[in-house]
């Protein structure tokens, strides 16, 4: 069995607990949450055994590298992360909701990785920029950083939907709202799916309208049927603080990822720093969550404003990683 | 501020400007925007390439307003250095605001502010109030860094608290992106970053400076005394290496192979393997053939006979027809003023014993037929082609292209890096905690309560509190 194969199913065990707590969250059946829980676990142990196996055979094939040197191996990784935080967010805050918003992203990670034409699965010896020890520190720091921006988006989503809509609605959040949403789904479609960006922006319409159908309709259920899908939420007070420690984390590692990046860059081309586009886009990103630290620590920001600003940080980090190939640069290795 | 008197001093103006946390958001969200515009347009490209790509006005446009060189563009620069100050600033301020309770002499506990915090956590225990204190003063002070009893009206308090220190680390961390900053500065003022590119066997001491029209010298000559590169089965590279020597003043003062991500350092000038190209092929001296194979064309009986031969090699051509030596292998033959490429020349000893210079172009096996036409003495009865000449392929030759540069900086921003490190863990993940164990004697029994505080995360202070509540319960239950 070989370790790509393995991983082939992990993404359907994925989808089966990520299934299974959706169950959870909308029939309020505790048994499925617990047998979802299992499978999780059962998926992560697959996803460990995959990433292990890769390693051994890429060994047996003489070019022994750690699996982190290309897209299809980072995305493993990446899954891999957002599912072991998950769990150990599962285990303390006995809530088993955030599941269904965090497994799936899971499974989307691993379908892309496997489904996507263009994203070898295979092992490929490493180029020799890639011959160094910073890229497993690079690579690990960086994915641990973006999964838990990954958990901060999903726990932010929830936090959205339990708070509802306001009674005073802000201004500029009712603006940046549709259009946060309509880049999202214009970068999302032409990052991954299609090869133009007018085709993107025309497949982001209906995403953006399907969207606002749903909410519409979530607006206009019966006021009981609307809690009963909310109250097994957390608290609201909860979902932000836990938001603003998985951004706490994931501002921790991505600067440590940004870091050995650096240092890594420096001894293989003489430049801690070169403003290459993945770099800078690094560094947006980290300074969008810089901004989300301030306003929050010093100017008061909570709930709503936090949250929005999370997503925001999160479009650089898909921007960061998947958009930046459409640009030209040296990361060119993490391309498809 | 309140009722203070707003300053008309300039200078305490601009000090309230940079210290606000406002500017901050403004300038981080400001860096982050203009940052996207220099990853949408290629930098420091050549003035060709923008203006096939955007045209003369939007180029004019662009240039006027540094998108070209976006990162180095004064206005760029100018937010950079905004926001180093507003960081300075602003912890300047704070810091001389909290130094007092950072580092006070001694901690001050308030206990009736204490009294009122949530969480609480009580429970009675059966004991003296004295047992209790030393028994708790015992546990407190092995969680707690410091702790300290007093003596209250009905009995005693215990306050404990552990990393008041903490507290700084939102200033270690602004403290390393001004070393950051600083490191930039010192790499760009004091140090160059060029290039080279060297043929093995050749030396520079010569360094083109990248992004600027000029070269520099340098005190040393880098020698490439060999370069290899290597590829996989599929065709991607393995490794480039470089054999390089370091020659002062006509010695070698130092060898050492370097390949990319493994750089040679020498007097604060490091030397990175950066790029390789092939070398201009040298057709005039390609090799000359090992083997070649030579058609022989007899006329009376329309044989054809094929012989090997290699450069300088007399054959014997069959039926007694004479005798033939290889001369020599032609990279080019001009021929009436046209080029027929590789050709091999050669001596054609006649039966009758004329020796004849004939031309054998390898892409035209019949020119030999015009041979009697155009020289009477030839006789007619052979005719000559080359079927196949057979060479070892030329090795393809690389250049090594070697990035030369020196940053004093550089120890500087990595300085930063750990310090960003350590603060942002320490901000983020430590916290300055205090708890207060609050005996209240009542007749033969104590009421305990405990309560504790945080300066971050107050989620998890709940569980703090409920814990040391419970192991103060749990000792007094052993006992």
């Amino acid at each position: 069995m070989s370790g790509s194969f393995i991983l082939s199913v992990v993404t359907f065990i994925y989808g089966l607990a990520g299934f299974l707590y959706v169950c959870t969250w909308i029939f309020r059946k505790q048994v499925f949450g617990k047998v979802a829980t299992w499978i999780a676990l059962v998926g992560l142990i697959g996803n460990t055994a995959g990433i292990l196996l890769r390693w051994i055979e890429s060994y047996q094939l003489g070019i022994g590298h750690a699996p982190f040197s290309n897209l299809y191996e980072s995305l493993v990784f990446f899954a891999w992360v957002i599912v072991l935080i998950y769990l150990i967010i599962e285990r303390k805050i006995e809530n088993r909701i955030i599941g269904a918003f965090t497994i799936p992203i899971a499974c989307l990670v691993m379908a892309y990785a496997s489904l996507k034409p263009g994203i070898t699965s295979t092992i490929q010896p490493l180029i020799p920029a890639l011959k160094s020890n910073w890229l497993i520190a690079h690579v690990i720091t960086c994915f641990i950083g973006y999964a838990s921006f990954a958990l901060a988006f999903g726990v932010s989503a929830m936090y959205l939907m339990k708070k509802g809509r306001d009674d005073q609605p802000i201004v500029w959040v009712e603006i940046v709202k549709p259009l946060i949403l309509f880049i999202f789904a214009t970068l999302f479609s032409r990052v991954l799916f299609v090869h133009s960006w007018v085709f993107a922006v025309i497949v982001a319409i209906p995403i953006c309208l399907a969207f606002f159908g749903i909410v519409f309709f979530a607006r206009n259920l019966p006021a009981q049927s609307k809690a009963r899908l909310l109250d097994r939420f957390p608290e609201t007070r909860i979902l932000d603080e836990l938001g603003y420690q998985l951004i706490l984390l994931g501002f921790l590692f991505l600067s440590v990822g940004i870091i050995t990046g650096a240092v890594w860059a420096n001894s293989a081309w003489g430049r801690y720093w070169g403003w290459d586009p993945k770099e800078t886009w690094s560094l947006i990103t980290w300074f969008v969550y810089a901004t989300l630290l301030h306003a929050r620590l010093m100017r008061g920001w909570h709930g709503k404003r936090i949250a929005f600003l999370s997503m925001l940080g999160f479009a650089a980090v898909l921007f960061t990683y998947f958009g930046v190939n459409l640009l030209p640069g040296l990361h060119s290795y993490g391309a498809m | 501020m309140g009722n203070q008197a707003i300053s008309t001093d300039p200078f305490e103006k601009i000090w309230r400007f940079f210290s606000s946390v406002r500017l901050t958001i403004v300038l981080l969200l400001s860096l982050a925007a203009t940052s996207i515009i220099g990853t949408l347009i290629p930098q420091n490209e050549s003035p060709q390439a923008y203006l096939q790509a955007f045209g003369a006005s939007l180029y004019r446009f662009f240039d006027l307003l540094g998108f070209l060189d976006l990162y180095h563009s004064w206005w760029f620069q100018t937010l950079m250095l905004l926001l180093a100050l507003n960081v300075l600033i602003c912890s300047i301020n704070r810091l001389s605001a909290t130094w007092r309770i950072i580092f006070p002499e001694r901690p001050k506990f308030n206990l009736s502010r204490f009294r009122q915090l949530e969480p609480k956590e009580e429970f009675t225990q059966n004991s003296s109030g004295e047992d209790l204190q030393k028994r708790y003063q015992a546990i407190i002070s092995r969680i707690f860094r410091y702790c300290r009893v007093e003596k209250t009206d009905n009995g005693y308090v215990i306050f404990g608290e552990k990393g008041r220190w903490t507290r700084i680390g939102v200033y270690i961390v602004h403290l390393s992106v001004i070393c950051m900053l600083v490191g930039g500065v010192i790499g760009s003022r004091f140090g160059f970053e060029g290039y080279v590119n060297l043929a093995p066997g050749e030396a520079a001491q010569q360094i083109q400076l990248r992004n600027r029209n000029q070269t520099l010298a340098l005190d040393f000559a880098i020698r490439c005394d060999d370069f290899k590169v290597s590829f996989y089965p599929n065709g991607a590279p393995q490794e480039f290496r470089s054999s390089l020597s370091i020659i002062e003043q006509g010695n070698v003062v130092k060898s050492q192979d370097i390949i990319v991500n493994d750089p040679l350092h020498y007097k604060g000038i490091s030397i990175f393997q950066a790029s390789y190209g092939p070398l201009p092929s040298r057709k005039q001296d390609a090799q000359n053939p090992d083997e070649l194979t030579l058609v022989f064309t007899s006329k009376s009986t329309g044989m054809n006979y094929q012989k090997k031969a290699a450069i300088g090699q007399t054959i014997k051509i069959p039926e007694d027809l004479g005798k033939f030596t290889v001369d020599e292998f032609r990279n080019s033959y001009i021929f009436r003023g046209q080029d027929l490429g590789a050709t091999i020349v050669g001596t054609l000893h006649q039966s009758d014993g004329a020796a004849l210079e004939i031309v054998l172009p390898i892409q035209f096996p019949s020119f030999d037929k015009m041979g009697p036409i155009f020289n009477k003495a030839r006789k007619d009865d052979v005719l000559i082609s080359v079927s196949g000449i057979k060479a070892q392929p030329a090795e393809e030759r690389y250049f090594t292209g070697l990035q030369v540069s020196r940053d004093p900086g550089v120890w500087v921003v990595y300085t930063g890096f750990i310090l960003i490190i350590v603060g942002c863990y320490v901000t983020f993940f430590m916290s300055h905690r205090q708890v207060c164990v609050d005996i209240i004697e009542s007749g033969r029994n104590c009421r305990i309560v405990v309560t504790g505080t945080v300066n971050k995360n107050k989620l998890g202070n709940e569980r703090k509190v409920k814990k040391i509540a419970d192991r103060l319960t749990n000792d007094s239950s052993q006992t």
